[in-house]
């Protein structure tokens, strides 16, 4: 499954491992944080129509 | 024909990009893990480097995209600063996070690849020394933007601290042209074919230069979407507050 990659397997492997982690944190951080805000925002916006 | 200026308006800004952000989206992903792929497994060992070359894939798209997160956010900057568009001044603080993490990843995978190839994880060298710098400009601007509670003029102040950090930005593309010392190697792409890199290694890692590119527009979209959402929230609550 994995390619050949010989003595530099840890190096290779890490670079991946690292770099895929930093981007996935960050794309579900902004995601969670997209739908939290949304999600606060409608419901505010529906208390203040409903007060009038 | 309409003009751009029409996506300073934030309803308008949220209507187009309910519609784009799903492509952009889909190409991104799509770009990001065929040239992965094909980096990592259907790509030869290189003579000198042997495996390390397939770090390129990632290292290189980061770096690019490190520096032209920063240049984006000048753009955004100084249309905030002569304009006064909120939504330019918002999509500058949605890049940072994502600028920092891609300066991240070329630090570490830098220093990872550096390691085998000069036998040191890190060295005072001109580009990896503005590439740190610039790394500590993007902490810096979250944190500012942080500790600002007046929206305008954490705006201001976040431009002016932009406007200084593109000295950085610069130097970290150009520092190896300017010095002739340190480690780091020239440019791997370039349009002089001499300089660049061979196509066996060019081809993917220009389709992961594009699903870089097409990340970064797809969070930073994300992002200013939801910018844009809480400064509305912060605003109502204010006005609900002072009722």
């Amino acid at each position: 499954m994995t390619p050949e990659l010989g003595k530099y397997a840890t190096e290779v492997l890490s670079s991946y491992g690292v770099s895929v982690a930093i981007l996935l944190a960050l794309t579900g951080i902004s995601l969670w944080r997209s739908r939290r805000i949304k999600a606060a925002l409608d419901a505010l916006e529906e208390r203040l129509k409903n007060d009038g | 024909m309409s003009s751009i200026w029409e996506y300073a308006n934030p309803k308008k800004f949220i209507a187009t990009t309910d519609k784009v952000l799903p492509w952009i989206t889909i190409l991104a992903v799509s770009a990001l893990v065929t040239g992965l792929i094909w980096g990592f497994w259907f790509t030869p060992e290189d003579v000198r480097q042997g495996a390390t070359v397939k770090i390129i894939y990632l290292h290189v798209p980061s770096a690019m995209m490190a520096i032209n997160a920063w240049v984006m956010m000048l753009i955004a900057s100084l249309i905030w600063i002569v304009r006064r568009h909120h939504v330019s001044a918002l999509a500058a603080r949605a890049a940072a996070p994502v600028g920092m993490a891609m300066t991240l990843i070329a630090l570490i995978t830098g220093a990872i690849w550096g390691q085998p190839m000069w036998g040191t994880w890190w060295v005072w060298d001109p580009r990896l020394t503005s590439f740190l710098i610039l790394f500590l400009f993007y902490l810096g601007y979250i944190a500012l933007w942080a500790a600002i509670e007046n929206d305008d003029t954490a705006a201001d102040l976040t431009s002016m601290l932009c406007l200084v950090g593109s000295v950085f930005a610069v130097l970290s593309r150009y520092a190896v042209n300017f010095w002739n010392q340190g480690l780091h190697q020239g440019a791997s792409l370039s349009l002089d074919k001499e300089e660049n890199v061979s196509n066996v290694f060019y081809l993917p890692l220009l389709v992961c230069l594009a699903g870089f590119v097409m990340l970064f527009l797809a969070l930073v979209l994300l992002r200013t979407r939801t910018e844009i959402r809480a400064r509305r929230l912060r605003v109502l609550l204010a006005r609900e507050r002072m009722q």
